[in-house]
């Protein structure tokens, strides 16, 4: 029972941060924070990383990392843009782009389970190899496809009372990839590769297949993230998602998982990203400058984890 | 002789648990001092107060006749208790007397002072009787009974006067079991006070001078080792009469089903020829590092075969986790903590992981999991709770009950009673006997001697790689297991 009680409450406790944070703000900008539109524009901001979030998230539980995400978004604007230059139709594109991530993921896993390189590592290298691919690709240029399509409005704003439809698909895959981890043989089996490895091979979970797999994934979902950063941008961008992987690494963190594996949840993780938006957002209404948004977030993360830390330290003893 | 270290009354709780509800212990120099019970006795709690980690809730610490409080483990060893325990806590990239001198370098200004650092290190390491160990070795490439005995060079070359040893034995060979008990009386010899933890009865017999027993947080006995008979202590830790341990029904061996032909996966297994039979207990005997794990390992597909034959039924090829487990073999690991369960994970998670649905039913797996539990007499909260909460012998029945809910005809057990208490022991004992009376067969590798004559049919003994030819319990003797385990015989080679 008390197990129980503990266990929602790391689920909740995330939850309750953001609670907290977005009535701070209402109660000094209650006029500008709480409108539909903010509402919109916070969602809005949340989906790309909220999007590639879900796939880190599976990849952090099964014990891994993968820092190549941002270069992967940029990859996959750059292909996205080009083929519909090309003249593909959108659906097709988008479709290739999220095809080329994928590879991107399943290079990084086959170098991880193969090699038995470390995932930080070869996802570091990645990162670099890919963003230089994605710069070579586009001839060093972002690329604007003359042909407008439905893509560009993925991420558009519009009458109040909806919501775009980049946020719409980030809660349909949030609902999936939760009842992934949690109906999904799968999904079982990324709790135990994380949690650990060696009981896994011990009980025949195929160890190797399900890293390949998850890191397929991340990067597929990354994939999805490079179409709306496609529809955002309203076209590739080779230069775009710097940094960004720390982003998604940072909601994943701040929702509750663990980077030794084994832990997290996809609500946390959505938790995680709109804190990040909503104290972006907030210190723009409260006209902070930039920097101090950046400690503010950096105070989050550290304080999301040694909470955490601290609830387990209770739990031990 | 007045007593170094006494314990008077100590309590200690953990909310609502009781861990220790008034303990007494009293060490004198120059004796060692057993401290028995089952799991969960509180003899690692004890020992948390003694360290300074846990501080008591009630009773005193007496050292050299005044009041001792320590308030954190530095306390603690600047009084000279020093703990040695089980999981040993050695660096291994840092050199040998680096690491015995860790955490009590001696400086020279603001640089290492690595002339007495070497000069200490090997006083302690002659006063252990071993100054052939060299100094500037990574304490990594040493075994592990070496290992264990940099922790014990480590007390003394920062004083110790209270050394206490938690399980020291539990993954060394009988040899260096033998080594360490002639280190441990030579200090004792030297006047220093040992408590020594272990659940090997005979260890305890033959090296402790006193003998004190506790039993749900109390200290139930405590005597002259010489005055109590092993049968008494065991009483004593159970707090009931322990009538029959082992469980051997008579079976009838069916066909044979799992069978190899000179196996070898070196470099640790070099050749196993066996046969196994269906309603039999094969006992696996050897010193540690013999190969017994190595072959388990290599007849579930862990380890990859490198020449021989190996047919499980009617079936033969490559063998891997998955194919095992689908052909009805289960394998249990003789290390529960790294490789057989995933501590963080739920019980639920935990038994069901070798065979799952695609699509999960989570109220089906928590029924079916609780349905385990009560078979198994699992005590917990219930099938989502963490499987790392629980004691050793519970986690055990978790990872034994693994192999039942796939209904394994074939059951590779790696010892499969290590660190459990011996309620779980009679537990496991009474199961592998139904087991194997109902057919299935049951491969089982130990080290504790009386545990293999008491529950196989079979026994085989395990030298260097090669595996000896089994013959029926009645023939083997403890001694004669030990001549074959350390090659003294001609048909052990």
């Amino acid at each position: 029972m008390l197990a129980k009680i503990r266990n929602s409450l790391s689920q909740v406790g995330p939850l309750i941060g953001l609670i907290a944070i977005s009535a701070l703000f209402a109660s000094l900008r209650w006029e500008t924070f709480v409108s539909w539109d903010n509402f919109a524009i916070m969602l809005q901001q949340t989906s790309v990383i909220g999007i590639a979030a879900l796939g880190m998230t599976m990849v952090i539980i099964a014990g891994g990392i993968d820092l190549s995400v941002g270069s992967i978004i940029a990859v996959g604007t750059i292909v996205i843009a080009l083929l519909i230059q090309a003249g593909w139709p959108p659906l097709a594109a988008a479709i290739a782009g999220i095809g080329a991530c994928s590879f991107c993921g399943v290079l990084s896993g086959l170098l991880i389970t193969k090699l038995r390189l470390l995932p930080f590592v070869v996802t570091l290298g990645m990162m670099g190899a890919l963003r230089g691919a994605a710069k070579g690709l586009a001839g060093q240029q972002p690329i604007y496809p003359d042909e407008e399509t439905w893509l560009n409005s993925l991420m558009q704003l519009g009458e109040q009372g909806t919501l775009p439809s980049g946020v719409w698909l980030m809660l349909g895959f949030a609902v999936l990839v939760a009842a992934v981890l949690k109906f999904t043989k799968f999904g079982r089996h990324l709790f135990a590769v994380g949690s650990n490895e060696l009981t896994a091979r011990l009980c025949g979970v195929p160890v190797e297949r399900v890293k390949i797999c998850v890191y397929a994934l991340g990067a597929a979902f990354a994939g999805l993230g490079a179409v709306l950063q496609f529809g955002y941008l309203t076209g590739g961008d080779p230069t775009t998602a710097v940094g960004l992987e720390l982003n998604i690494i940072a909601a994943v963190v701040i929702g509750g998982a663990s980077l030794n594996g084994g832990q997290g949840t996809v609500t946390g993780t959505l938790v995680g990203a709109l804190i990040m938006s909503v104290v972006a957002n907030g210190c723009t209404k409260l006209g902070l400058p930039n920097w101090v948004q950046e400690i503010v977030t950096g105070v989050i993360i550290v304080a999301a984890v040694s909470l955490d830390a601290l609830r387990h330290r209770g739990s031990k003893t | 002789m007045s007593p170094l270290l006494e314990l008077r009354g100590i309590t200690k709780h953990f909310g609502a648990t009781i861990a220790l509800g008034g303990v007494n212990l009293s060490v004198t120099p120059g004796e060692v001092h057993a401290l028995v019970g089952e799991n969960g006795a509180g003899k690692s709690t004890l020992m948390k107060v003694l360290a300074g980690i846990h501080q008591p809730d009630a009773g005193t610490l007496i050292l050299n006749g005044q009041a001792f409080a320590p308030r954190g483990p530095s306390d603690a060893r600047g009084a000279g208790i020093m703990m040695v325990n089980q999981e040993l806590a050695i660096a291994p990239h840092l050199t040998v007397s680096g690491n015995i001198m860790l955490g009590a370098e001696p400086t020279r200004g603001p640089f290492l002072n690595q002339t007495e650092i070497n000069q200490r290190a090997t006083a302690a390491l002659t006063e252990l009787g071993r100054p052939d160990i060299a100094l500037d070795k990574p304490a990594g490439h040493l075994g592990i009974a070496e290992q264990q005995l940099l922790e014990i060079a480590r007390a003394l070359a920062v004083g110790c006067r209270v050394l206490v040893l938690d399980e020291p034995t539990s993954s060394l060979t009988a040899a260096d079991t033998a080594k360490l008990f002639t280190l441990i009386r030579r200090l004792r010899d030297q006047g220093t006070a040992i408590v020594y933890i272990s659940h090997f009865l005979e260890e305890v017999q033959a090296l402790s001078d006193r003998c004190t027993v506790l039993r749900d947080g109390v200290t139930v006995a405590s005597a002259p080792t010489a005055e109590l008979s092993t049968e008494a202590i065991v009483n004593h830790m159970v707090g009931r009469q322990v009538d029959e341990l082992y469980h051997r029904s008579s079976r009838t061996p069916g066909e044979i089903v799992l069978e190899s032909n000179e196996l070898s996966s070196p470099p640790n297994l070099l050749s196993a020829t066996l046969q196994l039979r269906r309603g039999e207990v094969l006992g696996l005997a050897g010193l540690i590092g013999a190969g017994r794990s190595d072959l388990l390992q290599t007849i579930f597909g862990l380890s990859p075969i490198k020449s021989g034959d190996l047919r499980v039924a009617s079936f033969s090829g490559k063998p891997s986790p998955l194919r095992a487990w689908h052909k009805g073999i289960g394998y249990l690991s003789e290390d529960r903590k790294t490789e057989g369960l995933a501590l963080d994970l739920s019980l639920e998670e935990n038994l069901t992981l070798p065979r799952l649905p695609s699509i999960l039913k989570p109220s089906t797996l928590a029924k079916e999991t609780g349905h385990w539990l009560e078979k198994l007499g699992v005590r917990a909260a219930g099938p989502t709770q963490a499987i790392g909460e629980l004691s050793g012998g519970n986690q055990q029945k978790i990872a034994f009950g693994r192999l039942l809910r796939n209904d394994a005809e074939i059951l590779l057990l790696d010892e499969p009673t290590r660190g459990i208490d011996i309620g779980a022991k009679q537990t496991l004992y009474r199961l592998i006997d139904e087991l194997a009376v109902q057919g299935k067969a049951v491969l089982l590798v130990s080290s504790y001697l009386p545990e293999l004559l008491g529950t196989c049919d079979r026994i085989a003994v395990m030298c260097r790689g090669t595996l000896g030819p089994a013959r029926p319990v009645a023939e083997w003797t403890e001694h004669s297991i030990m001549l074959a385990a350390t090659g003294a015989t001609e048909d052990a080679a």
